[in-house]
């Protein structure tokens, strides 16, 4: 089935003004989105006419039951899959009109992904799989090892740059996967259940590392079930039955992400004050 | 991504599963080696068959008298059985394709030179011509000449067994031996041209067929055998019927009827030739489907490595590889299982043809080194994009979706 002939929305709708009043491209913008699923005799609409912006620098979770079209909405905003019907901009460019190939160009570019799962590729030490989305991107051997140790000590994982997957815990692997997913410095972060498989103080690490690296400017969207993983972000968006029923915003954009850390955040405020 | 990112992506896959790609490689191992050996044992055959050719001489007939025959009466010992004159010789000789032609009479005789004795050696009456046609080479001295055959000159060229029999060591030149019970000068010495398997081809003396009839046989001016050269190996069938038909006119009979028989070396030769060259192309047809089914080997190996290796596809399509740099992966992954076995079947192979197989010693074809290992990239390649190009067309989120 393909996507209605593409009718743009008025430029106006792309463009929100920015707290400097400096018109800026939302990095995400989805109109009228849905997504069928064809499986035999049922089609499953697992998104319904889902419309969406996200600002640049924002940090948002999507909560919702299972099977309320979380992972649908997230492997579309990530260019892993293609929505049956709407228009989507990814920082301005009209998905729906790249091949395979510039859809690879742009997952290499501009997104970060971290799974549920770490999906790690396997027999390959952590710096490796750092190493990897760089070697994708076409970067030099020598400057792809120096990025790649740099995102691994940003995880806080230097002693375990030779490890394999197999010689690691769970939360370890999830902080080598989010090492590889910032190695090549993405405007965006896309996370499904990061911390779903981890207890609660290996989930918090993870999620200090996502502030932090919102608090420099990078955009982070993921899903979780629990609110305490919520609770980190700055904006909610909860989902049922393929629909968005909840926006809830608990701080601005331009804010500082709400959990960065109590020092750090005492600090700042304290600076700001 | 460069060459090298992909090679040791592709080694790190192979040896992943250490031996599920041994038996892999093992499989083009065998296709490979199996090429090399076979075409080596196919060269060897027909390098023996050359060189048999080589050493009996081509391009050459030769005439002999089959039978009795009651036309035309012949004086001496042989008026029994049919002979060719020193005329036929002389018509023969003007046909164009024809080199030279050399009557032979020839007997066994006891060689002896003081004391010394070779008791079979072959004494062959001829011409000068008898020489190049049966492919003698000189080694010392000289041949004699025409007019020492025309003189009935008693002179002599001895092969090397007959040196070794009657001198040793000592040069025969210019002495007298003994031929039964008359005396010819040695004036030259043949170089060595080994056995045909029946005969000794050095146990020779070979002196004008004037003097071995005067002396020897007893014949006078008539021949039972006639060795011809032709002058290329490509006219000797026209040269064979040419005489057929001069010596059918001179005996007042028929070609079918001829009391002569004709033997085509060249003709027999290329039989066996060309039977040692099918006896090659069989054999390395045998061994090229072994390298086939080495090949499909591959190609069931990578697509299990590529379905066991989807969600791997997956997270790589997900952190940003093209589908191009998927297929790659998966080609080099092919071919470096279809190249190390390659390598392996080449030292295999050359090993293998250094011994003897069923009395033939092989032979290495360098084509066909070049052949087993550019087929066994080939194969790599070919067997393995199917794969590669499934694992390449996976859509990441299907990959990723799959346990
Ligand atoms: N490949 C698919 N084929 C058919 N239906 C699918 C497919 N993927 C998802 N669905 C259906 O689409 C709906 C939304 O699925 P989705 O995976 O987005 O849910 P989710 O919100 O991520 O759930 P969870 O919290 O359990 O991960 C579900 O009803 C699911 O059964
Ligand atoms: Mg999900």
């Amino acid at each position: 089935m393909s996507p209605a002939t593409p009718t743009a929305p008025a430029e106006r709708t792309l463009r929100t003004a920015t707290t400097n009043g400096r018109a800026e491209r939302p990095i995400i913008a989805m109109r009228h989105i849905s997504k069928i699923y064809a499986t035999g005799e049922a089609e499953v609409h697992a998104v319904r006419d889902v419309s969406l912006t996200i600002e640049r620098g924002d940090f948002v979770a999507i909560m919702g039951a299972s099977g309320s079209g979380k992972s649908t909405m997230m492997n579309i905003v990530g260019c892993l899959d293609i929505p049956t019907q709407g228009w989507y901009w990814l920082d301005g460019v009209d998905v729906r009109l790249l091949d395979e190939e510039a859809l690879a160009e742009v997952r290499s570019r501009k997104i970060g992904f971290v799974f549920q799962a770490y999906n790690l590729i396997p027999r390959t030490t952590a710096l490796a799989n750092v190493e990897l989305p760089l070697a994708y991107a076409g970067v030099r051997r020598q400057e792809r090892r120096q990025r790649a140790i740099e995102a691994i000590e940003a995880v806080g994982l230097s002693e375990r740059m030779s490890h394999l997957p197999s010689e690691m815990s769970g939360g370890q692997q999830q902080r080598v996967a989010v090492a590889r997913a910032i190695v090549t410095n993405p405007a965006m972060i896309l996370a499904d259940e990061p911390t779903g498989n981890l207890d609660t103080s290996a989930a918090e690490d993870v999620m200090r590392i996502f502030s932090r690296l919102n608090a420099d400017g990078r955009t982070v969207v993921l899903i979780t079930h629990e609110a305490d993983i919520a609770a980190f972000a700055k904006r909610v968006i909860r989902l049922r039955d393929g629909q968005i029923v909840e926006d809830y915003r608990a701080s601005a954009v331009t804010d500082l992400p709400p959990r960065l850390g109590v020092e750090r955040t005492i600090r700042t405020v304290g600076s700001t004050g | 991504m460069t060459w090298r990112d992909n090679l040791r992506i592709a080694i790190a896959g192979a040896t992943s599963n250490k031996l599920r790609s041994m038996l892999t490689i093992l499989g083009v191992l065998i296709g490979v080696g199996a090429v090399i050996i076979l075409v080596a044992v196919g060269t060897g055959s027909s390098a023996q068959v050359q060189a048999n050719i080589d050493r009996l001489g081509t391009n050459t007939l030769t005439v002999f008298s089959t039978g009795r025959f009651g036309g035309r009466s012949t004086t001496g010992t042989q008026s029994s059985f049919a002979t060719m004159t020193v005329g036929d010789v002389q018509q023969i000789e003007r046909q164009p394709y024809v080199q030279s032609v050399s009557p032979v009479s020839s007997t066994s005789v006891t060689a002896a030179y003081n004391g010394a004795s070779d008791s079979s050696a072959t004494v062959t009456g001829s011409t000068p011509s008898y020489l190049s046609a049966s492919s003698y080479s000189l080694e010392a001295g000289s041949s004699f000449t025409s007019s020492q055959v025309t003189n009935r000159e008693r002179v002599a060229v001895i092969g090397q067994t007959v040196v070794s029999d009657l001198f040793g060591t000592s040069n025969p030149i210019g002495r007298t031996i003994q031929l039964g019970s008359a005396s010819f000068e040695v004036v030259g010495v043949l170089a060595t041209k080994g056995s045909t398997g029946i005969q000794d081809q050095d146990n020779v003396v070979i002196a004008p067929y004037t003097a071995v009839q005067d002396e020897l046989t007893g014949e006078s001016s008539s021949f039972s055998e006639l060795l011809i050269q032709g002058k290329s190996s490509s006219t000797l069938n026209t040269v064979e019927s040419e005489v057929e038909t001069i010596l059918a006119a001179a005996n007042n009979t028929t070609v079918a009827n001829l009391p002569f028989s004709v033997l085509n070396e060249a003709s027999l030769l290329s039989t066996a030739e060309s039977t040692s060259s099918t006896f090659t192309v069989l054999l390395a047809a045998v061994a090229g489907i072994s390298l086939l089914v080495g090949g499909i080997g591959v190609m069931n190996i990578m697509l299990v490595t590529v379905t066991e290796r989807t969600r791997e596809i997956g997270i790589r399509k997900a952190i940003g590889a093209r589908k191009s740099v998927i297929l790659a992966q998966f080609l080099y992954e092919a071919v470096f299982l279809s190249l190390i076995g390659g390598l392996a079947g080449v030292a295999i192979g050359v090993v293998g043809s250094q011994f003897r197989i069923d009395g033939v010693q092989p032979v290495i074809a360098p084509y066909s080194i070049v052949l087993a290992l550019g087929v066994s990239i080939a194969v790599g390649v070919f067997f393995g994009f199917y794969p590669a190009n499934r694992a390449a067309s996976l859509r990441p989120i299907d990959a990723l979706r799959y346990e």
